[in-house]
């Protein structure tokens, strides 16, 4: 029997979703009590496309004198906000929450060409998990008497949140679904490099007829952030970001009376045991490191291997690899698309250069990478030690370190071997395995044979460096009372 | 005990060296994680494939099309019919491209035959006691016997599904042996696992790798007969077992899902599976099919559509 074959590949032609549906206008002011103003000192900066590095927009930067303004417009507000009944907060979530549906191709639109992120994944994985985290809180705005924090329960008041660049929308979802449903009011500053959702979120506001100065959005820099947290009219932060930056604001409200919470980054352990389903596991692997180009503070960013399945499990994962797609993130086809900015993108070389210097080694995806933009290949490195920087250090971006272990006890101790403590995962068939392994791994959320999945009703958080408090479920409503 | 010759040299030969050998090495491939499994056959169901790769798509699929019929009212004249039409899909497009086969039950062979002599269309026939198989072995090989004499080019079995949940792995390996020794090399052999009988996704790999340890030139998802054939996920789990057996054997089989694809739609998605499972090297109808009988029309429509911008209609496609 021969084996000659017709052979001709099955290239994908461009898909591009159509970004005529959003409507990018070329200046946007910021979003206090209501309104789009300027800033106080009329200083503005420019957000750009990181797959192209066009303007899409310019931008209103805050200052300490808006902070301020959009402070005094959250607690002009608070007092209705927190007195409305539970029920009638939560019909404004739930109309947010049908916006956010209805608008959601656009939206997904935008957060691509924000952010920089693929249109699949802003499509079905961002934008759903956004509206569902809305619903999911408008559900709890008349019920907290019944949240496990006695009876009627008080908020706590102005709300300052300052979120990252990986998910805009989402994080904002995060800080600002239950805020409101609590009946807290909200002054909310997106990272720099993507504020426009943010800023489309203000006009979903307006759309959903939300009592002006209840959220407030701030675009700006660093100092904007610091200024909001330090504001002395704020009663609680909640930052999603660095550990750095978290260090920075805990000691910021160190001795105030400011509640906070901080989500910090992570170096999640991704295990997996000679018995795991290995194509799964392949997926998995993938998924926990590559998804959003590995920029995400739960990304299963080392890879703990059985030794007797390295090699199978290895081969298994760079021809996987190789298939991925990175490209024009709004051709729905694509995989992996631009790193944010070219800061980010820096930091990413830098670490992997660490990495081969200090002898991991180092191989890459075969891709082409567009002429413009920030890029990065699909990284991983073997021959890892827990000593080296690219096993330690939060990459934040496309790029894995494997690392072996021979024992349940050994891969325990590796997992738990870091300053951070956010997500891990667990690859087996055996499920007493599983309960026994994710009893002692010192992070706040234990995949096992999935990685990434996320639901508004999960808590989410970290041990150590990672951050405190809770966000998501019943538990996340703790962090917006007076509890 | 049967082994083929294909195998003998292979680093797998030993493996069905006994019933527990065989059992062993069944349990000891991978686990399946259905809910994983599930998730990725529906994540490369999102591709988006359009113009050119539809086109190309769309040919390749009529080119891999077992064009199918397996009814107790089958008549030689409905035969001819449809060996025309495998022949020439589209008579008003001769840029169409022919199908891979025709399928037929064993009586049908002769005249499926001369229905598409000098057309390199296939004839590929179902046998043992297909679609049940349940008759006894000497019945099933003689219904083997009879296709091949006839002429047929692929043979399509069941396997014994009763002794595969029964955890008889030999008898099902000795039967599949037995059938590939009646084809010998003149006829192509497919094995059908009747996936939805086998129930869960364990027993279908163990099924595949089964089929492939025991001489399939194919392992095919489904008889059509039943109330689940061909799913994208179960396809996208044999696609692996056929790329993990090329890598540990070097012998190359081919997969055919049958049963339940009636879209063109349908069809390219399986075309992606294939395409980011296994790769350009099962993109061809001699390692790839689709049993299959009312997609061939979904796919003219769609060609034509691409070909004019219109669409045509179910009234200019033949029925058969």
């Amino acid at each position: 029997m021969s084996n000659e074959k017709r052979s001709s590949a099955f290239e994908y032609a461009p898909a591009p979703e159509s970004r005529s549906i959003v409507d990018i206008a070329p200046s946007y002011g910021l979003f206090i009590d209501g309104e789009f103003t300027e800033a106080a000192d009329g200083k503005v900066f420019k957000t750009v496309s990181p797959s192209t590095e066009e303007v899409l927009s310019e931008v209103a930067q805050a200052g300490a004198e808006d902070v301020d303004r959009a402070v005094k417009a959250a607690r002009r507000a608070f007092e209705k906000w927190s007195a409305l009944p539970g029920s009638e907060r939560a019909k404004y979530l739930f109309r947010i929450a049908r916006i956010i549906q209805e608008r959601s191709r656009e939206l997904a639109v935008l957060e691509t060409l924000d952010n920089g992120k693929p249109i699949k994944e802003a499509r079905d994985a961002d934008l759903p998990l956004v509206a569902a985290h809305f619903f999911y809180y408008a559900g709890w705005a008349d019920k907290l008497d019944h949240a496990g924090f006695g009876p009627d329960p008080r908020p706590l008041g102005v709300a300052g949140q300052v979120i990252p660049w990986n998910f805009p929308l989402l994080m904002l979802a995060w800080k600002i679904a239950p805020a409101l449903a609590t009946g807290n009011t909200v002054v909310l500053k997106p990272a720099e490099t993507t504020p426009l959702s943010a800023l489309f979120f203000a006009d979903i506001c307006r759309q959903a007829g939300l009592p002006k100065g209840v959220v407030n959005i701030l675009p700006g820099y660093g100092d904007t952030g610091a200024a909001l947290v330090a504001h002395p009219d704020v009663d609680k932060v909640a930052f999603t970001g660095s550990t750095a930056v978290g260090k920075e604001i805990a000691r910021t409200v160190a001795g105030t009376r400011k509640k906070v919470t901080l989500e910090l980054g992570g170096k999640g352990a991704n295990i997996v045991f000679d018995d795991a389903p290995i194509d799964q596991a392949v997926e998995g692997i993938v998924n926990g490191i590559f998804f959003n180009q590995g920029q995400v503070c739960c990304a299963g960013s080392r890879l703990l291997v059985q030794e007797s399945v390295h090699d199978e499990l290895l081969e298994s994962l760079k021809r996987r690899l190789s298939t991925l797609r990175l490209g024009d993130p709004l051709d729905k086809n694509t995989d992996i698309g631009a790193i944010n900015s070219e800061e980010q993108l820096a930091r990413i070389t830098s670490l992997v250069e660490r990495g081969e210097a200090e002898g991991a080694e180092r191989w890459s995806a075969a891709c082409e990478l567009p002429s413009s933009g920030y890029w990065f290949a699909p990284t991983l490195f073997t021959n890892v030690t827990q000593a080296h920087t690219v096993a330690r250090d939060e990459i934040f971006g496309p790029v894995l370190s494997v690392l072996t272990f021979r024992t349940p006890d050994e891969a325990v101790a590796k997992a738990n071997n870091t300053p951070y403590g956010l997500s891990a995962g667990i690859w087996t068939e055996k499920g007493s395995r599983i309960l026994a392994v994710a009893n002692r791994l010192r992070a706040g959320v234990v995949w096992s044979n999935t990685f990434n999945k996320f639901d508004p009703t999960s808590p989410f958080g970290g041990y150590k460096e990672s951050g405190f408090g809770r966000e998501g479920g019943r538990h996340g409503l703790e962090a917006y009372l007076d509890v | 005990m049967p082994t083929n010759a294909h195998i003998a040299a292979h680093s797998l030969s030993d493996v069905a060296a006994s019933d527990s050998t065989l059992r062993r090495f069944l349990h000891g491939l991978p686990g399946v994680d259905a809910v994983g499994l599930e998730a990725r056959a529906a994540a490369l169901g999102t591709r988006s494939i359009k113009t050119t790769a539809k086109a190309y798509a769309i040919d390749l699929a009529i080119s891999m099309v077992d064009l199918t019929t397996l009814e107790g009212a089958d008549t030689p004249g409905k035969v001819r019919a449809l060996g025309a039409k495998a022949v020439r899909p589209d008579p008003t497009d001769r840029t169409t491209p022919s199908t891979a086969a025709v399928c037929v039950y064993p009586d049908m062979v002769a005249v499926a035959k001369e229905a598409v002599a000098g057309s390199g269309v296939k004839v590929a026939s179902v046998a043992t006691a297909f679609p049940a198989g349940r008759a006894a072995l000497s019945v099933k090989l003689a219904d083997v016997r009879d296709a091949v004499a006839a002429g047929a080019d692929e043979v399509d079995m069941v396997i014994d599904r009763g002794a595969f949940l029964a955890g008889n792995y030999m008898k099902v390996y000795e039967e599949i042996a037995a059938v590939r020794d009646v084809c010998g090399t003149d006829a192509r052999l497919k094995v059908i696992f009747e996936t939805g009988e086998l129930s869960t996704y364990d027993n279908i790999r163990r099924a595949s790798w089964l089929g492939m340890l025991a001489g399939a030139d194919f392992i095919k998802t489904s008889t059509g007969k039943v109330a689940v054939n061909a799913t994208p996920a179960n396809t996208l789990l044999m696609l692996e077992a056929v790329r993990d057996f090329r890598a540990q054997t070097g012998i190359q089989i081919g997969v055919k899902p049958a049963g339940g694809i009636r879209t063109s739609k349908d069809a390219i998605k399986f075309l992606v599976l294939v395409n980011e499972t296994v790769g350009e090297g099962w993109l061809d109808p001699y390692w790839f099919r689709f049993g299959a009988s009312s997609l061939l029309n979904d796919l003219l429509m769609q060609r034509q559509k691409l070909a004019t911008g219109r669409y045509s209609g179910p009234d200019y496609v033949t029925v058969d």
